[in-house]
């Protein structure tokens, strides 16, 4: 297992590290000269070359992107156009309010999602079923900014119950899930970002359940005596790693894209400020926020990778 | 994939002509005795259609010119007057800017996935059927766009490019490009390897004869279905960047942007600023519960 653990951080290695190109190459897609915002409009062609040299602008773009990746390994990502603030802090401020909400998002789609989906592969074709299924459509068909657009139309709009915007009564500083009148700002969030992972969370429990219980062991089960709901345990702890490997990669997908939920809610997060970047056009910060939520996805499925093997030791991938 | 294209690629080898041909259709034929009975799938398709139909023929259908505006009926609700459903913060008719909006979300949800079938897909056939370096090429290449959560990656090209149409499909062409090649390098890797591939080179088939009239053939369903799955999860991704402002400039009518710009007005007429979405989710559900359909008719796993 730990050859297999090795391995596999190694492996990832090279995919880091394409994401850096890939995450460096979007400032030359961006149109536009990216010094031509910092210049006098009056600004002689040795004014254009000396900035340019000073900014390394002059050199190969290997070089450049050498140069860069040096500086994004020792926390360098640049500074904002628009506060001149360094991205990286910004950006990992932003983190924690993200992680936040996408954590207790999974968390609330994880046990709905267990239920459902426990009930709806041991009767498979039963009424439960059909309508787990169809929460699951409707889970993955649903925009989820229209959801949340709707939900506080109903829940702050027409019934005054919850706070449509915002974190917290002042802001994040003093925000605090223990707390009801601050705790109450996640609550639309963390709804409307937990249908979709709890539609697919389902679909895996009910599937791989679903397949469990047809094995032969479970037939021993019943044939030794044993009641339905201890037949239920062992065979979600034979499901378990797979649900668990899809409960790690939705965590992974409500980080990186909380931007349209957290638009919505004005939830001061990673989303919001990507949202804010794209807005004023401001590249270092998208840059840098694409860089750190991506490499979290890499981290995040790697730790999950890790700990299937762990829960799971028949997997011995290659 | 079932036995009987298999085997109808193994006929289709050192028979020529007309056998094999048969016994591929045989294999749509069984598909299609499939969905024949399955009422629930040809009745969301029967509204896919509808749909398109729409938005092909906005201008005739659409009661009001989408983009007039008018200061006196702004914000008004559903049934004022002679607007249907009611009109928005600039006094446009919402149901002729519905049925045009019909018309970009829609190419939105259906151009790129066409586009990365045919890219991703191709890709995917050389990677599965060549094997060795070309492969470790390409996947290795597909690894680190999988390495994005999709949004986050539409979002990243899309920042930075800037809005507009072009942009848009570019965007989400690449983004629907790596899962579609994968799909397709995971099918054509399978049938690489069954006997029916080596008796056609045995038999002296040239390369682009074995993977167009052979590999392509029998890889193709697994892949059809799963561009079917994608055509939904496109939709969204597009409304999602219209509605940060990175699709269409206003005042193009698209389901994601109207759904952005009546933001603003959900105090005043709820139930007009919703609509948008509504249109968004049926049209999603209509083409998830086909490629579902799809999927058991083809018989593909997964």
């Amino acid at each position: 297992m730990w050859f297999y653990a090795a391995r596999r951080i190694v492996l990832t290695i090279p995919i880091a590290l394409g994401v850096t190109i890939i995450c460096f190459a979007l400032v030359y897609i961006a149109p536009g000269d990216p010094i031509a915002s910092l210049l006098p409009p009056n600004a002689t062609a040795s004014d254009i070359a000396l900035l340019k040299h000073s900014y390394g602008l002059d050199r190969p773009i290997p070089i450049q992107y050498l140069i860069w990746l040096g500086h994004a390994l020792t926390g360098n990502l640049g500074r904002s156009i628009q506060n001149s603030q360094p991205v990286a802090g910004e950006v990992l401020r932003a983190l924690s309010n993200t992680l936040l909400i996408a954590i207790l998002a999974v968390l609330v789609a994880f046990s709905i999602a267990l239920v459902l989906g426990m009930l709806a592969a041991y009767r498979v074709g039963s009424w439960v079923d059909r309508l787990a299924t169809g929460i699951s459509v409707l889970g993955i068909s649903v925009p989820s900014f229209w959801l949340g657009v709707v939900l506080v139309i109903l829940f702050a709009v027409k019934l005054h119950w919850l706070p449509a915007t915002g974190m917290g009564t002042s802001g994040s500083e003093s925000f605090s899930l223990f707390e009801w009148k601050q705790a109450k700002f996640a609550i639309l969030p963390v709804v409307t970002m937990a249908l979709t992972p709890l539609s697919i969370i389902m679909r895996t429990t009910r599937s791989s359940l679903a397949e469990v219980l047809g094995q032969d062991f479970v037939q021993t089960l019943r044939a030794k005596g044993l009641g339905e709901i201890a037949i239920m345990r062992h065979a979600i702890w034979n499901a378990m790693p797979q649900i668990l490997a899809m409960l790690g990669l939705q965590l992974g997908y409500l980080l990186g894209g909380s931007i349209l939920i957290e638009t919505i809610f004005t939830w001061p997060g990673t989303g919001y400020l990507l949202n804010k970047a794209i807005l004023t056009r401001d590249i270092p910060l998208l840059q840098g926020a694409i860089l750190i939520l991506a490499m979290a996805f890499v981290a995040i499925n790697l730790v999950v990778d890790l700990l299937q093997t762990v829960v799971d030791p028949r997997i011995k991938r290659a | 994939m079932t036995d009987m294209t298999v085997g109808s690629g193994f006929d289709a080898g050192p028979v020529p002509e007309r056998a094999p041909e048969q016994r591929v259709r045989g294999y749509w034929q069984t598909v299609w005795q499939k969905l024949r009975y399955d009422y629930v799938t040809l009745f969301f398709m029967a509204l896919i259609a509808l749909i398109i139909l729409s938005a092909v023929f906005a201008p005739l259908l659409a009661p009001i010119d989408p983009y007039k505006s008018s200061m006196v009926y702004r914000l008004k609700p559903i049934g004022y007057k002679q607007f249907i459903l009611g009109t928005d913060e600039q006094g446009r008719d919402m149901l002729s800017r519905l049925l045009y909006g019909g018309r970009v979300s829609l190419t939105m949800g259906i151009v790129p996935v066409v586009l990365a079938t045919s890219i991703g897909g191709l890709l995917g056939v050389l990677a599965g059927y060549l094997g060795g370096r070309p492969n470790t090429i390409i996947m290795r290449t597909m690894d680190v766009f999988f390495a994005f959560p999709s949004v986050l990656l539409a979002v990243a090209i899309s920042g930075s490019l800037g809005n507009g149409i072009p942009n848009q499909l570019l965007t989400l062409t690449v983004v629907m490009i790596p899962p579609l090649c994968r799909v397709a390098e995971t099918a054509t890797s399978q049938i690489r390897g069954m006997d029916f591939v080596d008796a056609a080179r045995a038999s002296g088939a040239s390369m682009p004869s074995i993977l167009f009239r052979h590999v392509l053939i029998n890889a193709i369903s697994p892949v059809l279905v799963y561009a079917s799955t994608l055509v939904s999860a496109c939709i969204l991704l597009a409304s999602g960047l219209s509605f940060l402002g990175l699709g269409v400039p206003p005042p193009t009518p698209d389901w994601g942007l109207m759904l952005s710009t009546l933001r603003q007005a959900i105090y005043v007429q709820p139930l007009v600023c919703a609509l948008p979405g509504v249109a968004i989710l049926i049209t999603s559900v209509a083409f998830n519960l086909v490629s579902d359909g799809l999927r058991q008719a083809m018989d593909v796993k997964g």
